[in-house]
């Protein structure tokens, strides 16, 4: 086990690599995904069939492929038509590709449940249509999008691990490089797994900062934040307090009116 | 456009023959999650807070890791175990994806059965089934309506995650597609059908699922 450890110091730079790797993947894709989510999800909430169509068949087609399918087509196809990106660009186009499609979606369904008083609201005060999306509407979408964005944005970090099929050096291929150099399978891979899953962490905490300040922007709590659970649960105990003390003053009634009879008794 | 119809027909036998493994993965996949699901479901409902706390964790710890790196650790610790060094790869794929997908399936199951209405529990109770009884022909029942067009989805997803298997070498769609690639250049072919064969068979099963949620919605 010692043997594992000092292995595993020793290979630390090279960790380190990968997850560098990894990181940039994942924010790349990130912003990518947000960036392609938001055009194809106004789009396909666009008044315009010329916009809201195109926009449809984008999204089921990235969604309906399997993401492998759209790396190998990036890595192995796009050269044979004459355009050549280095894997990084590929890993990363696949990536914001899938996600944004898959976000795009989210984005759209956000905007629509977005309250349609808020749109009446806007037409009424006779904003211009930029200005009614970008100043009442998104900002209130935004709000409603982040926990599910953020569940897509895990899925985008476990998706990174594809691009060591082509050739790229991420951590899950410094994990097997770490197996080979160990020769202990479980610990290099719980290692590599508990990296991934902090990894993953991160991203939930820190959409939980965006939409805290998201909804704190709108003048609105989160619901089920984390104030509102202490409040509830100091509601509970303090009716919980109350409760008893009523039926303990109630209990005192009874014994105080049995109290003398019982005195009585003993005597 | 370098787009050769020779190829292509060459490539359709070959890539469906793999889109098999693919099928197969998929359906005992979704059977191994399934099943799995809804016994974490219970579990979590059931046990004691502490162990509830450690099957939560291990939930969140399978959910929020790569499935990729789960089927190398699971497919390269089972190679170190003398006995077991003959499991077929298609086997341990199934295995790992099915449990993957449990992870997610069981939180399904959990908005499921916390959407029955409590009354409906309390009238059990009231007409004193036991609790085994309760849960298996009162609220289980009726969680499994709300609960189906989202395990459903899960199943599209697992689909369209099972060309990850190629990590373990199992031969299906998306590895048929490369190997035909590699040994003839016609990539754009064999990876554009690779495409379509998966578009085909997820979109229309994606539309079903949703007309199947509409028909099984109950408010």
């Amino acid at each position: 086990m010692t043997d594992n450890f000092t292995t595993l110091l020793n290979f630390l730079p090279q960790l380190w690599e990968g997850i560098q790797t990894t990181l940039i993947l994942t924010i790349a894709g990130s912003i990518g995904t947000i960036i392609i989510a938001v055009i194809l999800g106004l789009a396909m909430t666009s008044p315009h069939a010329w916009l809201r169509i195109p926009a449809r068949i984008i999204v089921e087609f990235f969604r309906g492929t399997s993401l492998l399918v759209q790396l190998f087509w990036l890595f192995y196809v796009l050269p044979l038509l004459g355009v050549d990106l280095d894997p990084l660009m590929c890993g990363i186009g696949a990536l914001a590709l899938n996600y944004g499609a898959y976000s795009a979606e989210v984005v759209r369904s956000s905007i629509k449940t977005v309250n349609p008083g808020q749109w009446e609201a806007a037409i009424a005060l006779s904003l211009s249509p930029t200005r009614r999306m970008i100043r009442v509407i998104f900002p209130q979408a935004w709000a409603l999008m982040i926990p599910s964005l953020a569940t897509l944005l895990i899925q985008l970090l476990k998706g990174t691990a594809v691009v060591f099929f082509i050739t790229l050096s991420d951590l899950t291929d410094k994990i097997q490089q770490l197996r080979q150099s160990t020769g202990d399978t479980v610990f290099a891979f719980t290692v590599g797994l508990v990296i991934y899953f902090v990894m993953a962490w991160l991203i939930q905490e820190l959409m939980n900062l965006l939409e805290r300040q998201a909804t704190r922007r709108l003048g609105r709590r989160r619901p089920n934040s984390r104030s509102d659970r202490r409040d509830a649960r100091r509601d509970a105990r303090e009716e919980l307090r109350l409760d008893r003390l009523k039926s303990r003053a109630a209990a005192n009634d009874g014994a105080s009116k049995l109290g003398p009879a019982g005195q009585g008794g003993g005597l | 456009m370098i787009w050769n119809w020779e190829f292509a027909a060459e490539a359709l036998p070959i890539l469906l023959r793999g889109f098999v493994n693919t099928l197969i993965a998929t359906v005992v996949g979704t059977i191994i999650a399934a099943i799995l699901g809804l016994l974490i479901a219970v579990a979590i409902r059931t046990l004691p807070r502490w162990i509830n706390w450690l099957v939560r964790l291990l939930v969140a710890f399978i959910r929020n890791t790569p499935l990729i790196v789960q089927l190398l650790f699971v497919y390269f610790a089972f190679s170190d175990i003398p006995g077991l060094v003959n499991i077929p790869a298609l086997a341990v794929g199934c295995i790992v994806i099915g449990i993957h997908y449990s992870t997610y399936m069981s939180e399904s199951y959990r908005a499921g059965i916390d959407s029955v209405p409590p009354g409906q529990h309390e009238a059990a109770t009231a007409l004193s089934l036991p609790p085994v009884r309760t849960f298996t022909a009162v609220v289980l029942p009726q969680a499994l309506r709300a609960t189906i067009p989202s395990l459903g989805n899960y199943a599209v997803a697992m689909f369209k995650d099972t060309p990850f298997l190629f990590a373990i070498s199992v031969v299906e769609l998306v590895t048929s597609a490369k190997q035909f690639g590699g040994s003839t250049f016609a990539y754009t072919e064999a990876f554009t059908l690779a495409g379509i064969i998966f578009l085909a068979a997820s979109y229309p099963t994606s539309l079903l699922i949703q007309r199947l949620d509409k028909r099984l919605a109950t408010y």
